[in-house]
């Protein structure tokens, strides 16, 4: 998948009848990248950046104002509806909230047979049955479990459950959205290690959405840090935890509280102060420059491009080359 | 004496599907200026344990045990004793910023009414108050924000605004329940830190509820650990997060993703879910998902007191 200067705006009418008024908001503003059979590409940021709008134009699910989404080689959003619904097969999606993504009046066995009846409405029960089991046993879920509802499963189960919908269909590209933040953290391990696995297995195209950066290291290849609707950051995993290229990213980076008592109390914070602006009224320039510590004349004027470095990791900062960002452990 | 003594808490909740054993036997106790916290995953107990102290169990609620504030038992006072307290000495954080706030009140009514019912402030002089508050938790420009409505601050704001309420009494006793678990990171840092400068400012006891391991390491000074509506562990930070004797204290330590330590490493999971607080099991309650039972688990362990304060509810400690 390659994506091409990808923007999505809402507008939004405020005002009476007599003197209307509209704001753009740019819930995605910008973004490119391009992703591999088999990758796993991590997308953070806090919220209102735009990772949910993000991973709602790649799948077509709303139409962009402005860039292109390349599904090899083809743009999606050119695409008739009849070729896109076939395109549809591999991609899938894995939402946030595990129960309310599942209808409560649908059994286990249905939940995960839909998309197999929408796309291949003649095939046969027993070969329904046996695809579904094939996928529950391969998320760990127990087969003999088909004709419960939602309700009778934990949270931790219900995203089981959502992740076996998404695989059924044999898809090349799972887009997760924030797949475990509502899930507690002992369950969240089960999860993460439970996609890793899959991804592995599967050679699945992975992108892994979340707000913090931590879960997000463990299963990704790439990371792209996002703000305010633009990527700030495209980095290497290893090479964004050690030295990040931008404040915004080192930033996140160092507001992860360390479960450790004595390396959490000589933390030194984030450096950030304040809430991220509004999205209806962005700060001109670079659209980080309200909070940066680093901040220079420059970042107020122009916006900045996200560049590729000598790395090969991509950054939108004007002093990506001066600063020296690197992670020090303490302890 | 301890500020808050708490002895034998019991709750349990009636449902058409039969009773909830939400807290079972519970027992701790915290001095004055001590951050305590109570962390575990959801449904363990936390914050229906807090709750009920409070008197704030919904109707179907029941509770028994005690729960003495500075000697007196909060469970045996009538609404009108608790309301001489609560807002007063003792206030709370609630979790979710966006439905504990009136929607339908500006924020400066919202603040000035708990000090004009408590302090007998005139309203004039409680709004300068509630603006001072707004600027110790570093709300920019409060003289304005504190004229707006709850929907029209952000996520961060409206919890800052929260923690501002809690602190405008001058509590003794502070409960914040997740306080950080519906804003981002970066504003998360920032509310840590205001509490830990109001504690240290006030000599305030705090309870915090938390399952973000990584603020309570950072903030407290005692944990207790929750499972299953049970105390399973409970001592000082060094001992929890150096030292834990509990195999669920350790499980939950080990499955947090923490940037300290290399990425490839494959997160520990704690296997299984919690169990049904409708039907809990005999013996341990962790006993299914417990990578060290053996057969004296059928049985309910007791807590032990190990060194120094440190207690565990787990027969393994006894056999070592």
């Amino acid at each position: 998948m390659r994506v091409q200067d990808l923007a999505v705006h809402f507008i939004l009418r405020e005002g009476g009848l007599l003197r209307p008024k509209t704001h753009t908001i740019k819930a995605v503003d910008g973004v490119s990248f391009d992703l591999n059979a088999g990758e796993t590409l991590g997308v953070v940021g806090e919220s209102g950046s735009g990772k949910s709008t993000l991973a709602r134009a790649l799948l077509a699910l709303i139409k962009p104002d402005r860039g292109r989404v390349l599904w090899f080689g083809e743009d999606l959003h050119k695409l008739d509806e009849e070729s896109l619904r076939k395109k549809r097969q591999d991609m899938q999606i894995v939402f946030q909230d595990p129960l309310a993504a599942l209808n409560p009046r649908m059994t286990v066995r249905n939940i995960i047979a839909e998309p197999l009846w929408t796309f291949f409405p003649k095939i046969a029960r027993v070969q329904v049955d046996e695809r579904v089991r094939g996928v529950m046993k391969m998320v760990g879920l127990l087969p003999n479990q088909v004709n419960r509802y939602p309700h009778e499963f934990s949270a931790g189960q219900c995203q089981r459950i959502g992740i076996a919908r998404a695989l059924v269909l044999n898809p090349k590209l799972v887009i997760c959205d924030e797949p475990v933040s509502a899930l507690d953290v002992s369950v969240q391990a089960q999860i993460v290690n439970l996609l890793k696995n899959l991804q592995k297995k599967l050679n699945l195209s992975l992108v892994f959405i979340a707000h913090d950066l931590s879960v997000v290291r463990h299963i990704s290849d790439r990371v792209m840090v996002m703000y305010l609707g633009r990527a700030m950051e495209l980095s290497r995993r290893d090479a964004l935890y050690r030295r990040p290229l931008h404040p915004y990213t080192s930033a996140l980076i160092k507001a992860v509280p360390v479960p450790d008592p004595r390396l959490a109390r000589v933390k030194t914070d984030s450096g950030l102060t304040g809430d991220m602006p509004s999205p209806l009224s962005p700060p001109p320039g670079c659209v980080f420059h309200s909070r940066c510590p680093y901040l220079i004349k420059r970042c107020q004027m122009e916006v900045p491009a996200l560049r590729r470095m000598e790395s090969g990791d991509w950054v939108a900062c004007h002093r990506a080359e001066e600063l020296d960002l690197t992670i020090v452990k303490s302890g | 004496m301890a500020l808050l003594e708490v002895k034998d808490l019991d709750v349990g909740f009636d449902t058409p599907e039969g009773k909830v054993h939400a807290v079972n036997h519970l027992s701790f106790s915290l001095e004055a200026g001590v951050t305590l916290a109570l962390v575990g995953e959801s449904g363990s107990g936390k914050t229906q344990a807090v709750m009920s102290i409070l008197g704030l169990l919904a109707e179907n609620g029941h509770v028994s045990g005690q729960a003495l504030f500075k000697g007196q038992d909060l469970l045996q006072m009538n609404t009108q004793e608790l309301n001489l307290r609560r807002g007063n000495e003792i206030a709370m954080i609630f979790q979710d910023p966006m439905t504990s706030l009136n929607p339908y009140l500006r924020i400066d009514r919202q603040m000035t009414e708990v000090v004009m019912h408590h302090k007998g402030l005139k309203k004039s002089e409680a709004t300068v108050y509630a603006v001072e508050m707004l600027r110790a938790v570093q709300i920019p420009d409060p003289e304005r924000i504190i004229r707006q409505y709850p929907h029209e601050l952000s996520g961060g704001m409206r919890q800052k605004v929260m923690v501002a309420m809690g602190l405008l009494s001058e509590p003794e006793l502070l409960i914040a329940d997740e306080p950080t678990a519906a804003v981002d990171v970066t504003v998360q840092v920032q509310i840590t830190h205001l509490m830990s400068a109001l504690r240290e400012k006030s000599n305030t006891a705090i309870i915090l509820i938390s399952h973000d391991l990584g603020i309570v390491a950072g903030l407290c000074d005692r944990v207790l650990v929750m499972y299953a509506g049970e105390a399973v562990e409970c001592g000082s930070v060094e001992q929890i997060y150096y030292d834990p004797k509990h195999p669920y204290t350790q499980g939950l330590l080990n499955s947090v993703p923490r940037l300290d330590q290399p990425g490839s490493r494959e997160l520990e999971a704690i296997p299984g879910n919690p169990p049904n607080l409708l039907n809990l099991p005999d013996g341990c309650k962790f006993r299914d998902r417990c990578p060290k039972a053996f057969d004296a688990c059928r049985e309910k362990p007791p807590m032990q007191l190990g060194e120094d304060r440190h207690a565990y509810r787990c027969f393994l400690g006894l056999s070592e």
